[in-house]
């Protein structure tokens, strides 16, 4: 100890460090928030299928109905029933795509038929195909309605709820409590029998109390936002409300919300189909996934074909929406990866 | 402890009179009367209307049917002449009980197994195909299920009824189709908390001293990861509500959800409204005892109040 404190340091004794080329660079091109997300989904192979399969779903649904001349409403007896027949694929009895039904009569050949009708027709002689796909559109259609109106309700409230805390907070929040409550069944329900079922009265029906999870969701998020530093020092600097609002808050809520609107989408579908079931559904010949599962069980003992095309177009939808939300929600928010 | 429960118990009976309310004025606003039958004369409308109390105002109609409904009277049905809703729903609310009750148990047996053995071979062929199976379950819709099996096991095999409810085999089909929910629930909740369970000190600690992997998991994996289903109770019961609708229409179930899509049919109001009643004042009563079961369990969420 002693002898090194006596050396005298000198500058002989440091030798400069050769400065590495490229040490300090950044090698990687820099990448932003949605671009890593992106890159994180896409390596979840089941979050991938499920994106390809719904695209799939969306095209048929989309142009499905122009494959062929016939009309989602078109009615004729002297087809009536008929099962599914597909060429190339008729070849192949096991698959049941050949035109014969259970009884394994070739009802194609018995009623001089010589048109390939893919999914079969149904008891009133209406092509399926088309009618299945017209009805996948519906439901969709009315699954992205009813995601979308409870996202723009339930991020405003909770937003509001959540940015000006205090008394309008609390208020706001009491009113929450008692929705959740409610069994949103319930009152869809009640509503439909009021309103009377309808692409819009069933989506209103869904939305009344469907907002509230969103809500409770962006005010959680916000409310732990708030506390942050960066929106302290935004606030410092001088940035009015819509400004922390539209540039710090919603941007950074934004992962909470997709993964929500992603399970919304499923269970909208769902609720539609269940309605359908229960007699509350879209009225004749509109058709939805929901009310063709809900004929197809008719006829389920003689022409299984009726409820088995409807029922794997739905089963598919509903997998790829989870499998999307789950891939979402990893790829959005590593830390809650299990 | 006491004021939490309190306060719970206040809300649940705000949501309860606000759903109450709502109820009897949606039905006021419905149209379409029980008795529109054309060959009911004028007067006869007009008996039938005072018998069932409807040509009091409104406001008169409400009061009374609050009152009666803290007496536990939900009034008279339309459709059945005569007969007090309460009774319908004593009546019917046996087989519905059964069928959730059986479906609840055998879907958390199963769910357990499942989501334990995926958690303890995480990562493996077993615990991909476990998954595969809860998403599968999660998905599909339980009607499509009951349709499959309906056609499969009991159409083309024949092994077991498809409909009607005389006996435990009656019972079995719609059971594994309610259930089906419950088991991809329960397997992909019990998976997540168990892997999180299993990476806790206290496991590496048993495993230092030597416990053997099945009593490490039995003692101190599954009791720890099991609490926390408590929170899911509360959805799990509204979707074995939804499905006793649905399921029970399919197999011909005897049951109280069967009974109500008949009432909606048949604008049977009275027992429309006595069935939504009794199905919130279900849901209301299950979450408030999963919020108090957690509360106790739980002590930082009773501190909190249970608001944060």
């Amino acid at each position: 100890m002693m002898i090194i404190n006596n050396k005298e340091i000198t500058d002989d004794l440091f030798q400069p460090a050769e400065l590495e080329k490229g040490s300090e660079d950044i090698s990687r091109p820099t990448i932003t928030y949605w671009q890593e997300v992106w890159k994180r989904f896409r390596k979840n192979k089941a979050a991938f299928t499920g994106l390809i399969l719904i695209s799939i779903i969306l095209v048929l649904a989309i142009f499905g109905p122009y494959a062929n001349e016939h009309g989602y409403d078109e009615q004729n007896l002297a087809r009536a029933n008929l099962p599914p027949k597909i060429p190339v694929l008729e070849q192949f009895s096991w698959l049941g795509l050949d035109g014969t039904d259970i009884q394994g009569v070739d009802r194609y050949k018995e009623n001089g038929i010589t048109e390939y009708f893919w999914f079969g027709t149904d008891n009133l002689g209406r092509d399926l195909w088309t009618r299945v796909w017209e009805g996948t559109r519906i439901s969709l259609y009315i699954a992205f309605l009813a995601a979308i109106i409870d996202l723009i309700i339930g991020v405003a409230y909770g937003g509001i709820s959540a940015y000006y805390g205090g008394k309008v907070d609390n208020i706001m929040q009491r009113i929450v409590e008692i929705l959740v409550g409610i069994p949103n069944l319930i009152v869809i329900i009640l509503l439909i029998l009021v309103l009377q079922p309808g692409i819009v009265s069933i989506t209103l029906a869904m939305v009344i109390t469907g907002w509230v999870g969103m809500a409770r969701i962006v005010r959680g998020q916000i409310l732990k936002l708030k506390e942050q530093e960066f929106v302290l020092a935004s606030k410092t600097l001088g940035s009015k409300d819509r400004r922390l609002i539209w540039k710090h808050l919603i941007p950074n809520t934004m992962g909470p919300i997709i993964i929500t609107t992603m399970f919304t989408i499923p269970t909208a579908i769902f609720t539609e189909a269940f309605l359908s079931f229960i007699g509350l559904g879209l009225q004749p010949p509109t058709a939805s996934l929901g009310t063709l599962i809900n004929d197809g069980y008719k006829l389920l003992r003689i022409y299984p074909h009726m409820l088995v095309f409807p029922s794997i177009i739905i089963s598919l939808i509903m997998i790829s929406f989870n499998l999307i939300g789950d891939g979402l929600r990893d790829a959005l928010d590593p830390k809650m990866r299990k | 402890m006491g004021r939490y429960i309190f306060g719970r118990i206040g809300y649940m009976l705000i949501t309860f009179f606000v759903i109450a309310t709502f109820t009897f004025f949606l039905m006021q606003t419905l149209p379409g009367s029980p008795f529109n039958d054309e060959r009911l004369s004028e007067t006869q409308k007009e008996r039938l209307y005072e018998r069932y109390g409807l040509d009091e105002p409104v406001p008169i109609q409400y009061v009374k049917y609050m009152t009666n409904i803290f007496k536990g009277d939900f009034g008279v049905s339309f459709q059945y002449d005569g007969r007090a809703v309460s009774d319908i729903i004593g009546e019917r609310i046996g087989a519905s009980v059964v069928l959730g009750a059986q479906s609840l148990i055998f879907g958390c047996i199963i769910g357990l197994i499942l989501g334990i053995i995926a958690a303890i071979k995480h990562n493996t062929a077993i615990d991909y195909v476990a998954m595969v199976i809860a998403v599968i379950g999660l998905s599909v819709p339980n009607f499509v299920f009951a349709g499959l099996l309906q056609y499969w096991v009991g159409v083309k095999l024949q092994w077991l009824p498809v409909a009607f409810w005389e006996g435990f085999e009656y019972s079995i089909l719609p059971t594994i189709s309610l259930s089906v929910f419950v088991i991809a629930t329960i397997a992909r909740f019990i998976r997540t908390e168990m892997l999180e369970v299993l990476g806790q000190d206290y496991i590496v600690t048993a495993k230092a001293k030597g416990l053997n992997q099945f009593a490490i998991v039995m003692k101190h994996g599954i009791r720890n990861a099991a609490i926390p289903i408590i929170t899911i109770l509360g959805p799990m019961t509204v979707s074995l509500l939804t499905g006793t609708l649905v399921i029970e229409q399919i197999f011909s179930v005897p049951g109280l959800g069967e009974q109500f899509v008949k009432s909606i049919m048949t604008n049977d109001f009275p027992v429309i409204m006595g069935v939504t009643l009794f199905y919130s004042i279900l849901f209301i009563g299950v979450v408030l005892i999963v919020d108090i079961l957690y509360g106790v369990i739980d002590p930082r969420i009773r501190l909190s109040g249970g608001t944060k």
